[in-house]
């Protein structure tokens, strides 16, 4: 224990410039985004704010030109609001339901359906992509909202989350509840429920980022430029850079990532404790 | 399950009903599908369809883009697990061993969590670039001869990069929470026991993370099988020469946008048995962990 203090230097080096490596390059996209198209070709990356923030930002929010032709990043972005929300809220509500069936139920197929949730993990959408859009479209769910969230609420995640917890709150819960005659429906919704408030919000915040940062599921279920999130807004801006449709327009380029990347960045920093609770405590 | 629980036969199905009906329409049906699409052959028009029993298997197996696509997916997935992994396990302890620090550094090292790996593929393909790109350049002026749009090392070793710098902050997250929740007693009989820092690491403070690693690996291992399809799919696009296609990306590369949904599928089916033997596995761990 003699080099305390050389050793705790060194620690604190190393993870400085760990920090660094993480916010550096997010942080010069993010500057690049406020320079002039011409400062970024003649110059390169740039490390120091410019004075064209309003200008770029304004104008991919709400103009029509070149990369939002289509689409303004305002709406990619409410898009991408709809589909983290009801992507986040949809979960809570389906997995905790049946979470509930699972742990404070006695009946026939428990152990079976338990499965049949439990598959979904063997399924990603990677595996079943061809097959998946040939239901969407047959249920006419190409291009729609429902089709971007419901889908994807199914999986087992939220269940496992919310069946760990239920089974840590204590049995003379339901005890007291059924003596004071409280139905199944009452416990559930009066008792339960408000029980897991927390574990229900930091479920929400860890969904809604899944939500938001979606990339292949939206890529496939829409062609209508109405229901593009921000995430292909990103794929739209690959296109034309690397294959040439439009004239490099990097600050924009660099605005539209800073829009798809800043709402999940600020939720982490500011739910940061539901937020590492909801991640932690429902994947174990 | 609890000892005391309601006795209603019809209420539970209700429950969980939404849950089970996305699931057969969204998963369970379509996965059928895939299977029963890999034993089939359809003409160009999709107008007749022959059952071809492993047909498109073999032609899966046997092309030599598969074994391409196979031998990059094992090596790129050891080694995204390899460097994210122990960056992060590296990561927390560091910081754990921080007192008035810890809280700054948790936060400094968990938000990349929230980038999407297209977000961080597409950034990266900035600094990556060959015309602008300041990554490109400094590898270049190192003498190392870097061009990912030619070199398949290249492209390579870029993707293990970007995909395990993405993956670290999960890492380091629950190997964080792992840590803390190691008892406060057993740390400091350790530190009586135990004068060497690195030896009381790796003989004590690490076995206990066993749970939490074995957890990791597997969620490493998935994620770079699956989810850097975000990555590849704003960066290499499976160039050069398909030397950069995860098995995933080739089944949305010939599926989707090739429209070979026979050879497609065939793929989808190895690759879900792959996942099944993964969780089997998985599992089975559990099971033991839950005993001790």
């Amino acid at each position: 224990m003699k080099n305390t203090f050389s050793s705790k230097l060194f620690s604190h080096v190393i993870l400085i410039l760990a920090s660094l490596m993480f916010l550096l390059p997010v942080w010069v996209i993010v500057a690049s985004s406020t320079h002039l198209p011409e400062t970024i070709v003649n110059n390169g990356l740039q490390f120091f704010t410019g004075h064209n923030f309003i200008n770029t930002y304004k104008s991919i929010l709400f103009e029509h030109s070149g990369y939002t032709k289509n689409v303004t990043a305002f709406r990619m972005i409410l898009n991408s609001f709809i589909m983290a929300m009801g992507f986040a809220i949809g979960k809570v509500i389906i997995s905790s339901m049946a979470a509930y069936a699972i742990v404070y139920f006695r009946f026939k197929l428990a152990t079976f359906l338990f499965w049949v949730i439990f598959l979904t993990l063997l399924l990603p959408i990677q595996v079943r992509i061809v097959p998946s859009f040939e239901v969407l479209a047959d249920l006419n769910l190409l291009n729609s909202y429902t089709g971007l969230i419901v889908p994807l609420i199914a999986s087992a995640t939220g269940t496992f989350f919310f069946r760990q917890y239920f089974k840590s709150v204590p049995e003379e819960l339901l005890e007291a509840a059924k003596m004071d005659g409280a139905n199944s429906w009452n416990f559930f919704i009066d008792i339960l429920m408000p029980l897991s408030k927390t574990m229900s919000a930091a479920l929400f915040i860890v969904m809604f980022i899944v939500g938001w940062n979606q990339y292949l599921w939206p890529i496939m279920m829409t062609t209508d430029p109405q229901y593009s999130t921000i995430l292909l807004g990103i794929k739209e801006i690959y296109q034309s850079n690397f294959e040439g449709t439009y004239l490099p327009e990097f600050n924009r380029a660099f605005a539209m990532t800073t829009l798809a990347l800043i709402i999940p960045v600020l939720m982490v920093l500011f739910f940061q404790r539901l937020f590492v609770k909801g991640l932690v405590d429902g994947d174990k | 399950m609890k000892k005391v629980q309601f006795n209603n036969k019809f209420i539970p199905y209700l429950f969980v009903s939404p849950q089970i009906i996305i699931i057969l329409v969204f998963f369970i049906w379509p996965s059928v599908m895939a299977i029963y699409y890999s034993f089939v052959m359809q003409d160009a028009f999709g107008v007749s369809t022959q059952f071809v029993w492993f047909q498109n298997y073999k032609d899966a197996l046997l092309n030599s883009d598969y074994y391409a696509s196979f031998g990059f997916t094992l090596i790129f997935s050891s080694l995204v697990t390899l460097f994210s992994l122990s960056m992060g396990l590296f990561l927390a302890h560091k910081t754990n061993n921080m007192i008035k620090s810890r809280g700054i550094y948790r936060t400094l090292l968990m938000w990349p969590y929230a980038l999407a790996p297209a977000v961080v593929g597409l950034m990266a393909s900035f600094f990556f670039n060959q015309s602008h790109g300041d990554i490109y350049r400094f590898l270049n002026q190192l003498g190392w001869k870097f061009d990912p749009t030619s070199d398949p090392f290249s492209a390579q070793a870029m993707l293990v990069f970007i995909a395990s710098w993405k993956q670290i902050s999960v890492n380091f997250i629950f190997f964080l929470s792992g840590l803390q929740g190691i008892p406060k007693s057993v740390l400091e009989a350790s530190l009586i026991d135990c004068k060497s820092n690195s030896k009381r690491f790796w003989t004590i403070i690490f076995p206990l993370l066993a749970p939490t690693t074995f957890f990791l690996f597997i969620t490493n291992i998935t994620y770079s099988f699956f989810d850097t399809f975000g990555i590849i799919d704003t960066t290499t696009r499976g160039t050069p020469m398909g030397q950069t296609k995860t098995l995933a990306y080739k089944i949305y590369q010939d599926g989707f946008l090739g429209a070979d949904i026979g050879g497609s599928s065939a793929q989808s089916v190895i690759l879900m048995l792959f996942v099944l033997v993964i969780t089997i596995f998985q599992f089975k761990y559990l099971e033991k962990k839950v005993h001790y």
